[in-house]
């Protein structure tokens, strides 16, 4: 297939709305000014189990501007919470929590009450004045305590072909028979979902039976099928928009109890209401990177050749909801290992539930995975980036499908050039800088490349500017800039005529955006909506010029804004001409696309590895992270400048669950101890160095019209063990808990 | 919203006049610390008076000390040339503390009274002597990886945070106060206290006192002086350990020494003994590591910081050995 994407491909346009953010005229849910508009702040339990006993709101209702305080003893019921049913969609399974509905605690930090006054600071005020006593009940916090307990998820119970159930290839631990063996424990911490905007919704019923939401997540339309759901509205009674997302990584793919507790409030206060969680409130109700416990075991022959690999995991999840993640995957399919075993539980705790955070589960996985394979080059002696090579694989080892592209190789042979493997001392501890051990580390990461189905719309006016609609939101990544210069590639309009609007659930169909699936899908459809415009363009344009008879897509060019004849360039004619011969305003309409069945041939996957120059103090212990270089094999590349953004987002993501991240709780309450940014850290700038990103940048047309595999999750998974086998090569110490903090060290 | 008044002064006495007149009135500077503690509960005065007026800004030479304001600027100390050149030290040690913007708001008086970070003082849910006298010290017995390894009370294991007083805890800085009852002259050792069965009092600053300066004396110590923060991120966090070391050194033969840490005790804790060993040493790593075996004396651990038994001494052997330019 031609490459239709030659012109605008990789451009690094600025982003299309930049100046927005920059300038503050991007609005975010929490910026919403609406009439007559109530403020909501969340009242949460100080115990980790038991039940409420009573809501002392007397003090709160006296206090100035207070609308209402609002719990579980005066709430009105949600229509679907009473139903045994699931009011919105479980990610993985259980029971959601339902805000409000009874006196039951289940977590810590759990909302009890909501205080509704006339403003955020009264609201705020009066919240402090509930007072809420409790029956407690022994609670189980502890991942430790009570790792004996972890269980099959409830998931593969129901259905025992699933992903997470039991998995063993060829022989079960094969991996004992091999001449050489290693075999280690991994752990990672619960890590706290912390992007930059606050959770946050402001609720509007504009009817009885009418509501608006302008709320902080990943989808619009699957937002907007929750709460119809949850309330029992037609789904076109629930409108949600979300047209600017500060960062999400992830936690805005479920709904949380402050949404349903702000949806509530409006109606019973019949006003609009804004609720916008606190910094420490984050670290309790909206997801994480569940704690995690791992043991991977790989035997290997004495050339290298890997033999079997055995790998399980032990996820933290809550009570009533199970959270479940691919952390496993990566393991079936990365290393041509005859056996594989893999086993994936569940621990259920007394805490809130988690969810998908940046390169969820394999991340995870990618630490424990790419540590071992550091562990096994070590004690055989072998270049760890040969190890990888002597494992590779043209074929997918999980399910024997061919690769619909892979450049794995590639991207280690150039990573390794650009951070100067060949200076690594295969002794750890062999190199110094003055008072720093200085080591290198790789890690190899990747991720499934999805596409779903998606639908546009696009009107082509008649000054020529076009404009497309889609319910997608931008989470941070870009989108609207890489929409526009998809189309502009695929359609000949120049970018700045090209607008891309989004986050609205009355626009068409999107999924959310997560997975890295964003591009494939959704830039599909602007592609599938661009041909249609342009054989409508074609259909129209002998009107306008009679040489445009009978002409044939095939023979024509479209650029510049207008359609020309390929063999003779000169002769064209604009598509606003043909508009204006025609008599129309506008050519409107919406297009939708879907992946055909020819991707089921193949194995998709993005891939990623990371290198790291680390830097370890000899005497205290300290860490630097020197340099890092990251290579991506992740397809055609839209723009080189939003993408390279991801990468060093991922990293600067890596560096910190490497290095810091660690929201440590204390058992005897079930509360977290480091709750905001002083205790629970996360990088700075001087902690994030230098980061080159290298992209293959080849096509993958398997996965979609473009070219284009995900990104966003290749681009921290593997980061964190490239650090920790960097600090091993350094310092000589391996670091098989993470994060590798200085007390580790010294 | 709580209710408190404001109002501001613009001369020293009228300050103390404001905040002796009313119970439970303090004194606001940059605020960086208080209206945190106020957004919070933890510290809930019914009135502040605002002291960023008074005259308490300069910097300037009296007698053979440095005179600082308490109102200067934790970033305006910094960058002075009179700091710069006759003690480093502490312009290193205001750089390694918080960040850029905090420092051009936080003032010299307000950082040596800012409270502990321990994470259990911060959530008021939880026990804490500091905050709520009788609660009980949350940190004994539960997460204590920032907590003390010297000077501790078995009602109080938290550390005073702030990297400037370890300076001026080596340079024997004196903290000059006024107050309803007159004027006085605090030696910076006496001005932190140790939590004791008090750990809800940090300093010896008695009712209503204002500081208004705080006295570096002249010493030799304006070259081989180093200090070092260790943390968990390269800036922006507080200290796990940090050294104040300042040597004074004459042919390679130490004259005169001065070493403090921070992240240690609930006050800048000085290494006297160590200093003592120091002085007439040749300067070498071994000496410096005595050093720091003799000063790590009476060190004692709970079960998240036994690492800065290791942290600690190795600390002081670095940042020795970088104030004598070892490294
Ligand atoms: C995010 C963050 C990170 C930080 N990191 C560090 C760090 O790494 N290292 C570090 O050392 N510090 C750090 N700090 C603390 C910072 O240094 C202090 O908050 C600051 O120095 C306090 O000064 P202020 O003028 O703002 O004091 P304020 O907050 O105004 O006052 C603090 C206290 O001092 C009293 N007070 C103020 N001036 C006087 C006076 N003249 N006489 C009597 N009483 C007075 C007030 O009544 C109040 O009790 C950090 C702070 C923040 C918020």
């Amino acid at each position: 297939m031609e490459n239709f994407f030659d012109k605008v491909a990789g451009e690094p346009i600025d982003r299309v709305d930049g100046r927005m953010k920059v300038t503050g005229k991007a609005k975010y849910a929490a910026e919403y000014e609406l009439p007559d508009m109530a403020y909501a702040v969340l009242v949460s339990s100080s115990i980790a189990k038991g039940t409420i006993r009573r809501v002392d709101a007397k003090a709160a209702l006296r206090a100035p501007g207070v609308l209402a305080v609002i719990s579980h003893e005066n709430s009105i019921k949600v229509p679907a919470h009473a139903d045994n049913e699931h009011p919105t969609e479980p990610p993985t399974g259980g029971q959601p929590f339902r805000a409000f509905y009874n006196n039951k605690v289940y977590f810590n930090g759990q909302p009890v009450a909501v205080v509704v006054a006339d403003t955020y600071e009264r609201a705020r005020h009066a919240a402090m004045l509930v007072q809420v006593e409790y029956d407690k009940e022994k609670h189980t916090t502890s991942f430790e305590e009570n790792i004996g307990s972890a269980r099959i998820p409830s998931q593969v119970k129901k259905n025992p072909k699933s992903s997470l159930a039991d998995y063993d290839r060829g022989e079960v631990d094969g991996y004992k028979k091999a001449p050489v063996v290693v075999e280690a424990e991994y752990l990672l911490p619960n890590e706290m979902h912390n992007p930059m905007e606050l959770q946050a919704i402001t609720a509007h019923w504009t009817a009885d039976d009418k509501l608006t939401v302008y709320d902080k997540v990943q989808g619009t339309k699957p937002t907007q099928a929750a709460f119809a759901k949850e309330w029992k509205l037609p789904v076109q009674n629930v409108k949600v928009i979300a047209e600017f997302v500060g960062g999400a990584f992830g936690n805005g793919l479920h709904q949380w109890p402050h949404e349903t507790a702000a949806i509530i409030a409006a109606k019973m206060v019949k006003r609009p209401v804004k609720l916008m969680l606190t910094r420490e409130q984050m670290f309790y109700m909206v997801g994480y990177r569940p704690r995690t416990w791992q043991k991977v075991a790989i035997g290997a022959n004495p050339d290298g050749k890997i033999v079997g690999i055995r790998h399980e995991a032990i996820g933290q999840t809550s009570s009533y909801e199970d959270f479940t993640e691919s952390v496993l995957q990566q393991t079936r399919m990365m290393y041509t290992s005859p056996n594989v075993s893999t086993r994936y539980r569940l621990l259920p705790l007394d805490v809130s539930t988690p969810i998908w955070m940046r390169g969820p589960g394999e991340a995870t996985g990618a630490f424990a995975l790419e540590s071992a394979m550091d562990e096994l080059a070590f004690k055989l002696n072998i270049d760890p980036i040969q190890l990888r090579l002597i494992n590779h694989t043209d074929v997918d080892p999980d399910n024997g499908l061919p690769w619909s592209t892979k450049y794995l190789k590639e991207c280690i042979q150039l990573g390794a050039e650009k951070i100067g493997w060949s200076n690594r001392s295969m002794k750890p501890g062999g190199r110094r800088s003055g008072e720093w051990l200085v080591g290198y580390g790789m890690g190899v990461g990747c991720f499934g490349a999805h596409r779903g189905a998606a639908a546009v719309r696009a009107r082509l006016m008649a000054n020529g500017t076009l404009q497309f609609q889609s319910a997608v939101t931008d989470i941070g990544p870009g989108t609207g800039t890489a929409m526009v210069q998809i189309a502009s590639g695929q359609i000949g309009i120049s970018p700045d005529k090209i607008t891309f609007q989004l986050g609205n659930s009355d626009f068409p169909q999107a999924p959310n955006q997560g997975g890295s699936a964003t591009v494939a899908t959704v830039g599909s459809a602007v592609v599938a909506a661009c041909n249609v415009l342009k054989e409508k363009l074609l259909g129209m344009a002998a009107s306008a010029e009679k040489r445009f008879t009978d002409v044939k897509m095939e023979d024509v060019l479209f650029s510049s804004g207008q359609i020309s004849l390929k063999n003779s360039p000169s002769v064209g004619v604009a598509y606003t001409d043909i508009l204006k011969k025609e008599n129309l305003p506008e050519i409107d309409i919406i297009q939708d696309s879907k992946p055909g069945t020819e991707g089921s041939k193949y194995s998709k996957y993005s891939f990623s590895v990371h290198f790291a120059e680390v830097h370890v103090h000899a005497l205290t212990g300290r860490v630097k992270v020197n340099k890092v270089v990251s290579c991506a094999d992740a397809g055609t590349i839209v723009n080189k400048k939003t993408a390279g953004n991801q990468i060093i987002g991922g990293v600067a993501g890596g560096i910190g669950m490497a290095l810091q991240e660690d929201a440590v709780m204390d058992h005897r309450f079930g509360r977290y101890i480091t709750k905001d940014f002083a205790e629970y850290h996360i990088p700075v700038h001087a902690d994030v160095p230098h980061v080159d990103v290298i992209f293959i940048d080849k096509p993958d047309y398997i996965i979609d019209p473009m070219g284009t595999k995900g990104l966003g999750e290749i681009a921290i998974i593997g980061v964190a063990p490239a650090i920790a086998n960097a600090i091993f090569n350094a310092s000589g110490k391996r670091i098989r808990e993470l994060p590798i903090t200085v007390d580790k060290l010294v | 919203m709580i209710q408190f008044q404001y109002t501001r002064a613009t001369q020293p006495k009228a300050a103390v006049d404001a905040v002796t007149k009313e119970k439970n009135s303090m004194f606001i500077a940059g605020g960086t610390n208080l209206v945190d503690l106020m957004k919070r509960g933890i510290t809930v005065p019914q009135r502040l008076v605002d002291i960023n007026r008074l005259p308490l800004k300069d910097i300037k030479k009296e007698g053979s000390s440095l005179r600082i304001g308490a109102l200067a600027l934790n970033s305006q100390v910094a960058e002075n040339k009179m700091v710069l050149q006759s003690h480093p030290l502490l312009a290193q040690a205001l750089n390694a503390g918080a960040s850029a913007q905090i420092r051009n708001m936080a003032t010299v008086g307000g950082n040596m009274l800012q409270r502990t970070r321990c994470p259990y003082f911060y959530d008021t849910t939880m026990p804490c002597n500091k905050r709520q006298p009788g609660t009980g010290c949350g940190a004994l017995e539960g997460y204590n990886r920032m907590h003390a390894i010297f000077g501790f009370s078995d009602r109080c294991i938290a550390v005073h945070p702030s990297d400037m007083s370890v300076a001026l805890m080596a340079l024997d800085a004196s903290v000059l106060v006024t107050g309803p009852s007159g004027d006085r002259r605090i030696p910076f050792a006496d001005f932190h206290r140790l939590p004791g069965d008090r750990p809800d009092i940090d300093t010896t600053l008695r009712p209503g006192e204002l500081i208004t300066a705080v006295d570096v004396p002249d010493s030799p110590f304006t070259k081989n002086v180093h200090y070092l923060k260790v943390r968990d991120r390269a800036s922006y966090a507080f200290a796990l350990v940090s050294v104040a070391a300042a040597l004074d050194i004459k042919k390679n033969r130490i004259e005169g020494a001065r070493l403090a840490m921070g992240g240690v005790a609930h006050k800048p804790w000085r290494l006297a003994e160590a200093e003592k060993f120091l002085v007439g040493k040749p300067v070498s790593e071994a000496t410096f590591t005595e050093a720091a075996n003799i000063a790590m004396q009476g060190a004692k651990a709970f079960k998240h910081n036994a690492f800065k038994l290791r942290l600690a001494p190795n600390s002081i052997v670095q940042a020795l050995k970088t104030a004598a330019k070892l490294v």
